[in-house]
């Protein structure tokens, strides 16, 4: 079988992969895709350690974090149609204003 | 190394793989394919675990409706190449990866610190736990106020999505 740390060993991968590309990138949808990919490495963890424990409850709360994960895009989403209406730009340098 | 492990290697990699190619790809758009590329990946990993309902979901909801927003708006605002100004954020690149580094390097340190008792390591990840029996009997009962709570989340989410995209009328 396929060890418990070997799943973890690659959720901390995934969930670096995204921390680093909130630092280096520029535009903001590539930042949300990268919120969503350290979204799921938190996933990936969650699983693992629910199925190894044969316990419902750490998959119940991935389902939960796929919901409020949909609810952030919509809303990100919305915001980056927004800002990019008044600014005609998607860099994160550029919208430093609280301000639509 | 048994048949699972080999499988977990090829889609480990498959991950890894989208992973990269969302930070090095320039065009958003092809960012956005990378990380669809990396969600069937995890979509395989729930199923080899056995939660076959996730598994079934992270490619429903995952890669089909949330990534499909996410094109769908770098298409609607029709975005070129990030890099603009490329010198100007060179440092960034220079911090962010020592950062994340460190970052992996401590996680790994802890991972294999931490000592599992060993019953729990040896337990064999068996598909009775992520069925959708489970998971419905789960929500329903135990998880019954948060399963209402995101309903009225999604809704607000609709309404506030609705709200900020609306062009304003003159």
């Amino acid at each position: 079988m396929v060890p418990l740390s070997w799943y973890l060993a690659l959720s901390a991968v995934l969930f670096t992969m995204g921390a680093v590309g909130i630092l280096i990138k520029r535009n903001v949808i590539a930042v949300l895709l990268c919120l969503e990919m350290m979204l799921n490495a938190a996933n990936l963890a969650l699983v693992a350690f629910s199925s190894f424990f044969q316990q419902t409850d750490g998959q119940l709360l991935v389902f939960l974090v796929m919901v409020v994960a949909a609810a952030e895009a919509g809303v990100g989403l919305a915001i980056v149609i927004s800002v990019f209406r008044n600014r005609e730009t998607l860099d994160v340098d550029e919208s430093h204003l609280m301000k639509l | 190394m048994t048949i699972q492990q080999i499988v977990f290697i090829v889609f480990a990699l498959i991950i890894t793989a989208g992973g990269v190619g969302v930070l090095v790809q320039r065009n958003p758009l092809y960012s956005a394919f990378s990380l669809i590329l990396s969600f069937i990946g995890l979509a395989a990993m729930y199923i080899l675990m056995g939660a076959q309902f996730l598994g079934v979901i992270q490619i429903v909801v995952y890669a089909g409706a949330i990534m499909v927003l996410f094109v769908f708006v770098i298409m609607l605002l029709n975005v070129r190449d990030d890099e603009l100004h490329p010198d100007r954020h060179k440092y960034l690149l220079y911090i962010g990866v020592p950062l994340g580094l460190g970052l992996i390097a401590e996680v790994f340190y802890v991972v294999t610190r931490v000592q599992i008792a060993p019953a729990i390591t040896d337990m064999h990840a068996t598909g009775t736990v992520g069925t959708v029996e489970r998971i419905g009997v789960g929500l329903l009962t135990e998880y019954l106020l948060p399963f209402e709570a995101t309903s009225v989340l999604i809704l607000m989410a609709v309404i506030g999505a609705m709200h900020l995209a609306k062009r304003e009328k003159e």
